[in-house]
Order: structure tokens, then sequence, then C-alpha cells
């Protein structure tokens, strides 16, 4: 189990200033995620520009974990559309939870996630903030819970 | 002779011998030995335990009150022998107010359904303190939904401390019944139940306790206490789990109906009337715990072999050393800070979010909790979405605390 590993220097650095903080208002889409095993909270906001995500941005408090993977997330996705968003979310799932899956070039930075798999009670940490998108874009608003 | 012993000094408590009664505190964590500091989470238990659970799945088994055969007999003696060991060290009047239940929450939640549900109504309030565990608070939002009666919080301080003042103003002729902890998870907080009991049924309230933070920590005594019914769950207690005590003064059980029906809270059914046990098997359908009630019982004699008091005196040093070290950290900020505390220290530590402190610690073999510790007022009264949170036991020792401070320094490194 290596910290390091866990801690990289991207995800201290994302955690301590995280992209595209904040709210947007009106927003096209918008929900609320939740994790209840460590009360971490955080919302995401979307603009569309059809089915492009034109604005993204995001709010909340959590762990290093849950801010830094949003904060990658809100720079991963913008000004992706839907599919090759929703494809994304599938590469970053299969890094975060195959024990050995090797980071797939498309992921990009967010392949500093990578560590997070040994630490298997934090992965709902990591993907909190990709369900919440995934229900800002398919239910224009909603809660989502980890559990 | 007499008169010399008794000035002896107690001999000082030795937690390094009562660490081998634990063995799965040889376990290596992450490649350090193993630091539990969760024992108010679950505490673990020493081998009299373990053996007396073993002894009576191995020796004694067999379903309880209902067979004339050898084991059956042993079982049922096993059975309410441990009813009879729980007596005595609550100091209850009679094995017929101890009801065996699955564990605090359930004891709460019987109440909530057996006593208050028939009786509360509409205009009814229900007072509980703003420092409870969900599963005092659950309840009896479940009890005002059901019956229409309101659910009063007296207020707490900076400290964590309970409002006593605000508390007595919140009393009145319609509460019916106030819920209390007696040692706050969240905080450590004890409160002075004496006081509220005396205080509640001076205006006719019935004062359930939530004793399971403080049954591992200090003497109780429901008599001495006046408590109409106080429950705790034998896992935090050195005991096993899935079992745990509700005890009620014998007048307040016999009212009430029976909560769940079933074997074993009968004394004949047929399709027109069933005619109900006596107390204290009308509260215990179906077969029970046996084995954990055996387990619990041996617990009780652990912690009496090792004084109550002197484990209470051991974990009061450890927790002011804890406090002490953490206090002299820049980063940390200790939750909680009542006058009056057993063996909990929340804290949180700036810039590092406690549930990343809990795998930096994890690494380093400390086991800590870090969340809302099923308090979740107690967190939105402090403005934190968690903590994270260390809480002594009898194993606990000067070197956990070391260990503790030791792995807080990792996590400043990891966020430095
Ligand atoms: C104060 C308090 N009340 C109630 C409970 C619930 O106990 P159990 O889960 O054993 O039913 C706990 C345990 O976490 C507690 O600390």
């Amino acid at each position: 189990m290596d910290l390091k590993e866990l801690y990289r220097d991207v995800i201290l650095d994302h955690n301590r200033h995280p992209r595209n903080f904040g709210r947007i208002e009106p927003a096209d889409g918008r929900a609320e995620g939740h994790n209840p095993l460590c009360g971490d909270r955080l919302s995401v906001f979307v603009v569309l520009d059809g089915e492009r995500v034109a604005d993204i941005r995001f709010e909340g408090r959590g762990c290093a974990i849950s801010t830094a993977s949003a904060s990658l997330m809100t720079e991963a996705v913008k000004g992706k559309d839907r599919t090759a968003i929703r494809a994304l979310f599938d590469k970053v799932h299969a890094l975060l939870t195959h024990p050995d899956a090797a980071p797939d070039g498309a992921l990009g930075k967010l392949a500093a996630l990578a560590g997070v798999r040994e630490f298997p009670v934090r992965v709902k940490c990591a993907s909190l903030c990709w369900h919440t998108l995934n229900a800002a874009l398919e239910h224009g608003a909603a809660t989502i819970s980890t559990e | 002779m007499a008169a010399n012993l008794s000035l002896a000094a107690p001999p000082p408590f030795d937690a390094e011998r009562v660490r081998r009664d634990f063995p799965i505190l040889d376990t290596m964590v992450n490649g350090h030995p193993l630091v539990y500091l969760d024992s108010a989470a679950s505490s673990q238990r020493p081998l009299p335990v373990l053996r007396a659970v073993e002894d009576y799945e191995t020796h004694s088994h067999a379903n309880v009150h209902r067979g004339v055969h050898a084991l059956s007999q042993a079982a049922t003696a096993a059975y309410e022998g441990a009813r009879e060991r729980i007596r005595r060290f609550i100091n209850a009047r009679s094995t017929r107010e101890i009801i065996f239940v699955r564990g605090t929450t359930e004891g709460i939640n019987l109440i909530a359904q057996a006593y208050a549900r028939p009786r509360l109504r509409a205009g009814d309030e229900i007072l509980i303190s703003a420092l409870e565990h969900h599963a005092n608070i659950v309840p009896w939002q479940m009890v005002c939904e059901q019956t229409g009666c309101t659910l009063k919080v007296a207020p707490i301080n900076r400290r964590g401390e309970l409002l006593l003042e605000e508390f007595l103003k919140l009393l009145n002729p319609r509460t019916r019944l106030v819920a209390m902890a007696h040692v706050s998870n969240a905080l450590g907080t004890v409160l002075p139940v004496k006081r509220i009991i005396e205080a509640a049924q001076s205006f006719g309230a019935v004062v359930l306790i939530d004793g399971a933070q403080a049954v591992p920590h200090s003497r109780v005594d429901v008599r001495a206490l006046g408590a109409d019914f106080y429950t705790f769950s034998g896992h935090k207690l050195y005991g096993p789990t899935g079992i745990g005590v509700l005890y009620g003064r014998e007048e307040l059980l016999a009212a009430m109906p029976p909560w769940q029906g079933g074997g074993d809270m009968i004394l004949t059914v047929s399709f027109e009337k069933t005619t109900y046990n006596e107390l204290p098997w009308k509260f215990e359908a179906g077969t029970p715990n046996m084995s954990g009630a055996v387990g619990l019982a041996a617990a009780m004699d652990y912690v009496e072999s090792l004084g109550v008091e002197a484990i209470a005196a051991h974990e009061q040093r450890l927790l002011q050393l804890a406090t002490a070290e953490l206090a002299r950290l820049p980063q940390i900020e200790i939750i909680g800070s009542a006058a009056h505390k057993a063996s909990v220290l929340s804290f949180t530590m700036k810039g590092v979010h406690p549930h990343d402190l809990g795998t930096i610690l994890d690494a380093e073999g400390v086991a800590v909790r870090t969340g809302h510790h099923c308090a979740m007022p107690v967190m939105t009264f402090f403005g934190l979405p968690a903590t994270a949170r260390a809480s002594f036991g009898c194993y606990n020792t000067e070197r956990d605390v070391a260990s503790l401070v030791q792995a807080l320094g990792k996590a400043r490194e990891v966020f430095a």
C-alpha cells in the first residue's frame, strides 16, 4: 500500500487548487452528489451547446480524492459531447476498479487516479463526481448518492 | 492487617498485561503493528470472552426454554445465568427487568414502539439532546410520524456540552419521554444524566438513557441513577456483537404491550386468544442469541476482574495525554472540549480531510474512525462534514498515543 501512489502530485495540486470551482447559474443541468460514508457533497453544473458540454463547474467539499477527481473531470470533459464523456467515464471506471488495467492514453491527467484502486474504500470518493455529472446530463437536476 | 491493605495504593493498571488477553492486537496492518483506537465503534474481545462463547457452543448449545433434554437445560441455564450476571453488573432489582436485545439500537426501538407509540398523542413531546447518535433520533422521529407527537432537541454549546438550563426550560407537562445519551459517541461528552432524570421525572416524563458509550467507561448503577430505561450494546463492552441489554423498571415493562410476536414470548396460543409470557420473556420473541448473552456475561466478568474504575482511570490518563499531545500540533483542532469527557477524542487537521487522514493513519497501522460517527446533527452544529475520532479502551497504552501523533506527522508530510 503506497500512499505516494494514491496522493500523487497531480491529485494534491488539484485538491489544493481545484479547477472550475464554483457555480453556474442558470445552468442547463445540475446535480448534487452525496457520499454518506464520509459526508462528502458536491454539485456539478453544466452548460450545454447541443450535445456538447460548453462549460462545467463543481462546488462542494470533500476529501482530496473526491475534490481532485472532480477538478480533473471538469478539465477533461469541457468541450466534449455526451458520447465522448460516457466513453471517458467507462475508462475512468475501469482504471479505478480493474486491478491491472493499463491506463488508457485517452485518460490524460485522469490517469493520476490509478492509485485509488489500491484503496477500495476510496473508489467511491473518486467516482462520485462522475455519477453526479451523469445525473446532471441525464436528468437536468437530481440528487444522487453513492450508497 | 485489613487496615494496612486498604491503605496500600491500588496496583498500577497493567495495560501491557491486558493486551495479552486480546489476540487480535497482534495483527499487522500494512506492515505495522495494529494500533487500535476505534473502541467506541466496537471494542475487541478478550480470550475469556472468546472462550466462553466457544465453550457454550461446544458443550451447552440447544434451544432454550423448550426442551426437557440435558442440552436444552444447559443452554437455558447458561442464558438465564447470563441475565443474572447482567442484572448484577448494572444493579437492577430483578432479572425481570433485563431484556436481551440485539444492541442499543434495538433497545431504543423497542421502547419507541412498545412504550411511546401506544401512549403518545399529538401535542405530546419527546425530548432528546443535540448530541445524540442517529439510533437515538430516528426511532423517535418514527414515533412522531406515527402518533403526531413532537420531537424537541436540547441544544449544546461550542464545547459540546448540553446546555442544562435550556434543557430544563424545554421540560414541561407535555414532555412524555426524554431520551439522552449518557456519553456522546461523537465527542465523548459525559452528560449529567442523574440530574436530567430527576428533572424529567419531576414533570412526569419517562427517561431512556442510551448507555452505549457509558457502560464501558464507568460503573453504571441503574437504580442509583433512577433511570426508567437504560440500554447498551455488548460489542462496545468487550463482548460479542448482536447482543445488548435493555433495562426497564418492572412496572413500566409490565404495563407495556409486547413488541414482536412469536415463540418464547407467549404462554398459550390459540386462534381465539394468546396469552403473553411473563417478563422478561414477553419482549424476547423467537430464539435468542444465547452465545452472545454468554459472551456478554463473560465480558462483564472480565471488566470487573480489571476493575471498572481502574479501566476508567487508565482511559482518562490516555485521553488527557492524547489531548495534550494533539493540542500541541498547530494543524489539529480538537472538537469537543467538555469539562467531563470519556475516552473519545474527536479532531480535524487543517488542510486534510478526515477521510484522507483515515487512509493515511491506516497506512501506518493506526485505526481511527473518520466520518460523521452516526451523529450528523453534531457535525452540522460544528460546521464540519466529518471528524477523525480516536477512542481508548482498556488495552490502549501511551505507545498507542505516540503512534497516533507520529502518524499525524506523516499526514502532514503527505499534504505538506
Ligand atoms: C451513543 C450510541 N448510541 C447508540 C449506538 C448504536 O449501537 P448499536 O449499533 O450497537 O446498536 C452507538 C454505537 O455506535 C452509540 O455510540
